[in-house]
């Protein structure tokens, strides 16, 4: 039977990619090792290879072809014996593709284009360069590259090499200065190729740029923006895979933002550009390539500092920021065919925390599950927790309870990380402990 | 432990050939401070500025033993020749940024002692109304950028001040001084690295005053000849007798010139002294009393310059006594106001954390 080549993943988290170009013809023999096509994705290009010997009887998938799933076949390699006659055989197996999650409500009226998270960040950089002349983007891999996960795709051609900017490997010198820029009066965005990098830099993000207007008594203001994707990805394991929520979020002098949906992202990142402290921009890679519906307008911001309630409920209340947020709402469905109605909070901003929303929706649920992919000890649902101790005790029908990562190391085994991290099952669960009904 | 012996005669180092920009310069060799182009106009605010700077650590260090002045207190008396002789050569648009040693620093940038003083006393009339202290003071008035307390941070910090000068176009460049001990911290080798890179207008300033708190450069460096520690970026360096004013400022010229003509870094090694402890709560029992005595009685850029000074008869010992008087009196003044001035407002624990927008 003939062999098919299926679409390959470039990265554990592709999920689609374009057929740039075939490099062999049907008829034409290959070896294992022979490079057959080129395929791209938003962040790579990459060759595919034959592994097996034969004949390229048929190809499959046209180049140019654009979204094609992971897994999918592409062409068929004619073994010793086989003929074309043999091709029909091999049906193409219907492609898998991941459901994106749900986009959250439209926060505005006005009118929206679908846009992934990725786009929708580098929009936001993109306006904000053309608004403000003292806005530059650096960091590793932003300009030639197009940046490591695709952020920053076509800034370099719209602004050029002065204000797009390939660093050096040197988180800790280009972070700080990035800081000194800042001083000087420029308004800095700091890409990290992902926060596990920024822990190199950490120094300057709170001694250098989150201490410096209170330690000058107000003269100095540090403008800056530290960017990138942060906590787990998928099966990078234990140094690429760490939650940075509640260590930023505990400084004072820094502003913290985790969004999840696209029309977040960029009104987040938005105004952080225009805030005139240093302003921690904790995204997820999960999320680069998930679509919502996003305001098409280049003035609209976001407020820093601002949850949204993204599902209404009246049973209990679950806060979940960044990926967590579509988790939280998977877990609100299982719940709601229980009968149960849990009111969804995405966070959106971790310092300073919008706790009045929180208490708020918990001054009708009088429950609630804080959800958070970081570690338990000292994270962003102790802070939760406690805070609805100081302002909403009296409301509350059940102890606070939390949904964290797991307190290990990030494994690698598909299993393990599996249950390392939040999943819909547990926060239902959690969810259903607050109402004794588990 | 035997080191290897010194083998270098020349005392610049210089970029690789390679890149075809090797300044081929030799300081003087000459013991005697070079005098001759600098007018006696020059000399005399030579040795005004570094007397304030001398009389206001005395005074600093008077108060911090009153407990006026609390906490971490670096003196930066014996160096006072590096920082007034870099700092006569500047223009307005430059910038400067150092490490916690820094009090003489700011009063060379033009700052005001009292401001200084205040601060050090942790009062409303500091420079960060008291809540800096000595080691965290800006002015962005004076273009002074701290006063930074993580030895070797502020490397980056400077060398992100030229960058904005560069990418503004304002022809200003960015002073940033470090001492020997923050030589072996690897972001100051990621500065030199992004600096040569990019040709970025910045002079770094290697104040090695042979210890980095108690530990000398010979126990701490595998390379102690300082200047060459841009050689891996192709950065050339200078070593200069940072105890005469005059070889510093001619040095400071020549590699403010490099900058300006826009050929990148620039680092300079200032051979000096600091006749105080680390701190005020150093002992200093890494080093003989003999030696301190010594690079006092021989090499205080102070008394030196004086003798320049009545050599060149560009002023009588009566004037300098005046002169000398003047001082102490404006120094007085400043201790007076740290100590007149309030303690900063009980509301203002909570003001400048964030800029409210």
């Amino acid at each position: 039977m003939p062999i098919q080549v299926l679409m390959p993943a470039l990265s554990p988290t592709m999920t689609e990619g374009n057929l740039a170009k075939w490099l062999k013809s049907e008829g034409d023999s290959v070896s294992s090792g022979d490079v057959i096509a080129e395929i791209e994705t938003d962040k790579a290009t990459m060759e595919v290879e034959a592994v097996d010997e034969g004949t390229l009887g048929k190809i499959l998938v046209a180049e140019g072809s654009e979204d094609v799933a992971v897994n999918t076949p592409i062409a068929l390699i004619l073994g010793d014996g086989e003929s074309a006659g043999d091709l029909d055989d091999a049906a193409p197996a219907a492609p898998a593709v991941e459901d994106a999650p749900a986009s959250a409500a439209a926060e505005l009226a006005a009118a929206t284009v679908e846009l992934t998270v990725r786009e929708a960040l580098r929009d936001a950089m993109a306006e904000e360069m053309r608004r403000d002349e003292t806005v530059f983007l650096m960091g590793e891999e932003v300009a030639q590259y197009q940046g490591a996960y695709k952020v920053s795709q076509g800034l370099l051609e719209e602004f050029g090499d002065r204000r797009v900017i390939d660093t050096p490997i040197t988180e800790q010198g280009f972070a700080g200065l990035g800081v000194g820029a800042a001083y000087h009066g420029l308004r800095p965005i700091v890409e990290f190729m992902t926060f596990n990098f920024a822990m190199q830099a950490i120094d300057q993000i709170i001694n250098s740029a989150a201490k410096t207007l209170y330690m000058s008594g107000g003269q100095m203001d540090v403008p800056i923006v530290f960017r990138g994707p942060n906590g787990a990805a998928s099966r990078v394991a234990a140094q690429h895979s760490q939650c940075y929520a509640s260590w930023y979020g505990h400084c004072p002098g820094l502003k913290v933002v985790a969004p999840y949906t696209a029309a977040d992202a960029k009104g987040l990142l938005k105004s952080a550009v225009r805030d005139p402290n240093p302003v921690i921009v904790l995204e997820n890679e999960m999320l680069y390539g998930s679509t919502f519906a996003v305001p098409d307008d280049d003035d609209v911001t976001v407020p820093i500092g601002r949850a949204k309630v993204v599902r209404e409920g009246g049973d209990v209340t679950i806060t979940a920021f960044s990926l967590m947020v579509g988790r939280a709402l998977e877990a609100a469905e299982m719940l709601s065919a229980e009968g149960i109605e849990a009111e969804v909070i995405d966070l959106r901003t971790i310092r300073p925390l919008d706790i009045y929303t929180i208490v708020e929706s918990v001054k009708h649920t009088n429950r609630i599950v804080s959800v958070e992919e970081g570690w338990p000890f000292a994270g962003i649902g102790s802070e939760i927790g406690m805070r609805i101790m100081e302002e909403a005790f009296d409301h509350l029908d059940a102890p606070v309870v939390r949904v964290t990562g797991e307190d290990v190391p990030m494994p690698y085994a598909a299993n393990l990380e599996k249950l390392a991290v939040p999943q819909a099952d547990r926060i239902a669960e959690a969810a259903k402990r607050t109402l004794y009904r588990s | 432990m035997a080191r290897k012996p010194a083998t270098k005669s020349s005392r610049t180092s210089s970029r690789s050939a390679a890149k075809g920009r090797a300044p081929r310069k030799k300081s003087t060799a000459a013991k005697k401070p070079a005098k001759a182009a600098l007018g006696n106009n020059r000399l005399l605010d030579f040795y005004h500025e570094m007397l304030l700077i001398r009389r206001f650590e005395e005074k600093a260090g008077q108060m911090y033993g009153m407990g006026l002045i609390g906490g971490f207190c670096h003196l930066y008396i014996g160096q006072e020749a590096v920082v007034v002789g870099m700092q006569a050569s500047l223009n307005e648009q430059d910038a400067v940024i150092t490490t916690y040693r820094d009090h003489g620093h700011m009063l060379a940038c033009g700052m005001d002692p009292k401001g200084v003083m205040a601060e050090l006393t942790g009062r409303e009339g500091g420079y960060s109304r008291g809540k800096g202290g000595s080691m965290h003071m800006f002015s962005k008035e004076k273009n002074f950028y701290g006063g930074h307390g993580i030895v070797g941070a502020h490397v980056p910090l400077g060398t992100g001040i030229a960058f904005s000068q560069k990418y503004k176009g304002d022809g200003g460049l960015c002073l940033t001084y470090l001492g020997d001990g923050a030589v072996n911290q690897g972001q100051v080798y990621e500065s030199f690295n992004m600096a040569a890179l990019w040709d970025l207008p910045v002079v770094y300033i290697i104040e090695n005053n042979r210890y980095g708190m108690g530990t000398s450069v010979e126990r701490a460096s595998a390379e102690p000849d300082l200047m060459n520690r841009g050689q891996a970026h192709g950065i050339p360096g200078r070593q200069v007798d940072g105890m005469d004013v005059v070889q510093v400022f001619e040095a400071g010229q020549d590699a403010i010139a490099h900058v300006r003509a826009g050929k990148g870094p620039f680092i300079l090694e200032m051979q000096t002294y600091r006749y105080r402890g680390h701190s005020m709560s150093d002992p200093a029992k890494y080093r003989t009393k003999e030696e301190v005595r010594k690079m006092r009685t021989e090499k205080d850029p102070i008394e030196t310059l004086k003798d320049v000074l009545l050599e060149q008869s560009a002023a009588d010992e009566d004037a300098l006594k005046a002169m000398d008087r003047n001082i102490r009196e404006q120094i007085n003044m400043a201790a007076d106001f740290a100590q007149d001035s309030p303690e900063p407002d009980p509301s203002e624990l909570y003001t400048d954390v964030l800029i409210e927008a």
